[in-house]
This record gives structure tokens, sequence and C-alpha cells, in this order.
């Protein structure tokens, strides 16, 4: 089935997945301060923030709306806006666009929740296909130690609680991560995610991942794609 | 395209919603569909009460009325960053969550549902608005396959007219200003809902719309509909209901009252809106 569409424009996309507590937002960060470095204008985008369906999906949550279908459409809605507004103009404009989560995040989630594997495939069939997508491969077990414990309570939905696995949202949490890393592996292949190893070093996995940017984006900023050094309002920092 | 006719009432177009027991659907779900300005909205007020009459339960539901994303898109709809797709899904949101807390406990209850448009609107306005068909064709999948699918079909002058004599002017969204169709309001209203119909008439025959011609007078299009929707809903009045089991008892039936056949004229005596019949016998 294909995925996503090509991307013919200027800018790169990248894209961090994983379970929570894989490390990938800290990745995402230290690669974006060199990718600045090297000259690149980078921006970011956000899995779950867009404007426009924020207070919709507030709603939902707050009184426990969702379905498993009306719960994969909103944040379909949610993406869809910030591909829109966001992410295809920044592309166009020649820019790096970080996504610390994409549409696989709806496909390993919403499949766990009983969502039909191909029906969530197609929903996102408008999505623009990442120049890089990095999968963070981390154990349940320390994944959940580096979160579980370190935070603020779990909540309703961030723990599966709505799929009724257990009445301990700790327990609840435990299960559904367990069940989203295994649609995660699933589609390592499928989705030809560059795997990171995060039991490693932040430095090794760091380095790691700067060597695929390289090997994919070429020493050599390739023309079109924008600089920090052409000062564009709201582009470059 | 395909061919979704030989589909069953009440199941699945592609894809099975997760936890729902299909097979305890025992209501009827009929879809009233057409461009904007075509009547719609009025003509279900009318249905409503004739229904009820009768003596069915009626839900009467339509867009953007989700408990969910109503609010959400009414305000979208106010700004001016609403792009295309996120409008597609935003309304299937809202669809999403009408289907699966109004309409379909309202279907297990046996209740008439009556809704003023359905997917089929949600897919025009992505298809003419240049969104892949199959696309939004396997993303609407879930929808319930209805019992009557009426199709109010007009010509783009006949909304114009209803527009201008109606409503004194042209509406941003129903304009399909968001894209500009064309230069101003008129010319972008007329590119685009001509776009609109040419979309629901290629839908028409792969989803088994009733077309009905919505260019007649408002008592005649409701006559249509009500003929339309009494061959899938039992129309029997309380006391046609007790004389036809009377006579099913064996008693001496002195009216032959087969079911099914009064529908029309009762109908029309029921409804006093649609008085067709008597201004013909007046001249």
């Amino acid at each position: 089935m294909p995925v996503f569409l090509q991307n013919r424009l200027p800018g790169r996309l990248i894209v961090v997945e994983g379970i929570d507590g894989s490390g990938k937002s800290t990745q995402m960060s230290l690669l974006s301060q060199w990718l600045r470095r090297r000259g690149y204008a980078v921006t970011f985008s956000e899995w779950n923030s867009s404007p426009l369906v924020h207070e919709t999906t507030r709603r939902g949550k707050k009184k426990e709306m969702f379905t498993p279908t009306s719960f994969s459409l909103i944040h379909a809605t949610d993406f869809a806006d910030r591909l829109e507004q966001y992410i295809i103009p920044l592309l166009k404009a020649g820019a790096v666009v970080c996504a610390d989560r994409y549409a696989y995040t709806a496909f390993a989630r919403d499949v766990v929740r009983g969502v039909d594997r191909a029906w969530v495939r197609n929903l996102y069939r408008f999505a623009i296909k990442p120049s890089l997508a990095f999968y963070f491969k981390v154990p349940l077990d320390v994944a959940l130690g580096r979160i579980l414990g370190g935070r603020d309570a779990l909540k309703y939905y961030e723990a599966g609680m709505d799929l009724g696995l257990s009445r301990n949202i700790e327990e609840s949490f435990r299960l559904f991560q367990g069940r989203i890393l295994e649609e995660y592996e699933a589609m390592i292949d499928e989705m030809g995610f560059h795997v990171i190893d995060a039991t490693k070093s932040i430095e090794a996995q760091q380095k790691e991942m700067r060597r695929i940017v390289l090997h994919e984006f070429g020493r050599v900023r390739p023309p079109g794609v924008l600089g920090t050094e052409v000062r564009v309002a709201g582009l470059s920092q | 395209m395909q061919d979704y006719r030989n589909k069953p009432p009440l199941s699945y177009y592609r894809t099975a919603l997760p936890s729902v027991d299909y097979s305890e659907l025992q209501g009827k779900l009929i879809v009233i569909e057409g461009p904007d300005a075509v009547g719609r909205t009025t003509q279900v007020q009318r249905l409503k009460p004739w229904l009820e009459e009768y003596g069915h339960a009626v839900l009467d539901t339509g867009m953007a009325r989700s408990a969910l994303a109503g609010k959400g898109i009414r305000e979208a709809k106010e700004g001016n960053t609403l792009g295309p797709i996120t409008m597609t899904l935003y309304y299937a949101t809202d669809f999403a969550d009408r289907l699966e807390n109004e309409i379909i406990p309202a279907l297990r209850a046996g209740f008439v549902v009556l809704t003023d448009r359905y997917i089929f609107s949600i897919m025009a306005r992505a298809i003419a608005r240049g969104e892949n068909r199959t696309w939004i064709e396997r993303t609407a999948g879930f929808a319930l396959v209805p019992h009557a699918v009426l199709y109010m079909r007009a010509e783009v002058k006949d909304l114009i007219s209803r527009v201008v004599v109606g409503r004194g002017a042209f509406d941003y969204w129903e304009s399909g200003l968001d894209l500009h169709f064309g230069k101003d309001m008129y010319e972008s209203f007329v590119r685009y809902q001509s776009r609109l119909i040419q979309v629901f008439d290629n839908m028409a025959k792969p989803y088994g719309f009733q077309t009905i011609d919505a260019s007649q007078s408002p008592d005649r299009v409701f006559a249509s509909l009500q003929r339309e929707i009494a061959k899938v809903v039992e129309m029997e009045s309380p006391a046609q209901r007790a004389i036809r089991l009377k006579a099913a008892r064996g008693a001496k039936a002195a009216l032959k009252l087969v079911p099914g056949v009064a529908p029309a004229k009762s109908a029309r005596k029921a409804a006093p809106a649609a008085k067709t019949a008597p201004k013909a016998s007046a001249r």
C-alpha cells in the first residue's frame, strides 16, 4: 500500500518516533542544534499541538468522550492542520522541519485501541514522506523506569485507561506501552525506520544520528535548502 | 468507483467500527443529501413530525452538531486558517462522534434516524476541493449503509435563487471561497456548487441514491420524500394498525387494508401542508 506522498519540496522532514521514555525528544533537540550550526534553518512540530483543534481534544479528554475512531480522527485533524498550515509551507521555503512524533504514532496507538490497521494507514495518506524517520528502540522496562516516578500523574488516555486493560492506572500504562512497542517493532521494515539503540549513551546515539543525517543530506547544504544566514523572520533563531 | 448497492442497510461500507455489535441494530436510517441551499433542512423539519404522527420515535441529526467537535468546527470556520484536509477530517470526527454516540444507540433502540447530510456531503466537499477520492471514501468507510439516501437534486440556478431570495447573501464556505473558485462570491458559488452537484451525481449510482427533483415546489418535494420514506419505514396510523390486526385475527374484515398500500394517501392527509391534490381539483 502506498503510504505518504513523496516530498518534492526543497525542505527536509526529520521525524523521531518511539514509546514514551525512549529519549527521542532529547536526541531531536541535540540534532537540531547541530543542524543549525551547519547552517540549516530548523523548525519544530510536535504531535497534538494544532491551535485549531486543541480545544476539541481537551474537551474530549477531560470528559472522556472519545471512542477509538473519534480519537484517531481528531488526532488526524490535528496533524492535517499542522501539515497544511505549518509543515508544508516551511518545506516549500526550504526549511528542515523536525517532527516529534508523526503519523507512525497514530499507526501504533490507534491500532492498539482497536482501529483497523489499513484504515488508519489510509487516513494519513496525505502526509509527506519524511526524509528521515528515526525509531528509538528501547526495552519496555528501561523506558518505564525513566518515566514512572520522575513525572506528573498519568492521565486517562495517556495510560490507555479507555482500553480497560487494568483498573490500576500504572499497570494500564505498562500494558498499553507494551502493546504500542509491539506495533512499532512490527513497523520498522514496513516504514523504513532508522533504528537507534536507545539503551546506548546519549552521546553514542547522537553520533549515530548525525552520521545518518550526513549520509542522507550530504556534507554540503544542497541548493534550495534555506540556511540560517538568510534572515527570514520566524524561521531562524 | 466501487459499487455499494448490494450492501445491506445498517452494515458498514468498508471498515467495521471497533466494539460495535452490528446485529443489535434495528431502527431505520434515512439520509437527506444534496448541495447547499437546496432546502434539506426545511424538509427534515417537516418530515420529523410526520414520522412521529405515525408513532415512530425520530432522532434528527446533522453536520457539526456533535458534542465533541461541533463547537470546534464552528470556531474553526470563523477563522481564516482552515485547510481543506483539516476541514474534511474535522467533519469526519464530528460524524464519528454522532454515529457512535447518537445514531447507533438510537438505531439500537429502534428509532427512525433522519439525518440532514451524511458522509456524502463530507466526501463531496473534499472531492470538489481536489482531494483524493479513494482517500476520503476509505476514511468515511466506517459509516453505516442507510436504508435510503434521498438526494435532493437541483441545478445551480435554482440554488442561486434560493440563496438570493432566502438569505440575501452568499456564504463564504458555500461559495468555496477558501479555495477561490471564482473572482467574486457569485462566480465562486456557481463554480463550486456546480462541482459539488457533479460529484453528488457521480455518487448517485454506486451508493444507490434516490434522486428527488428539488427544483419543484417544497410541497411536491415533501410528497416525493414521503413516498420514498414510506418504502422503507412502515407508515401506518394507529387506527389502520388496529384494523389490520383485527383483520388478521380473522374477525369480519370490513375494510381491505393491505399493509404498505395506504402510505402515500394517508401521508398527504397527515401533512396539511402538502395540498397538491386539492389545488388540482379546484381548477
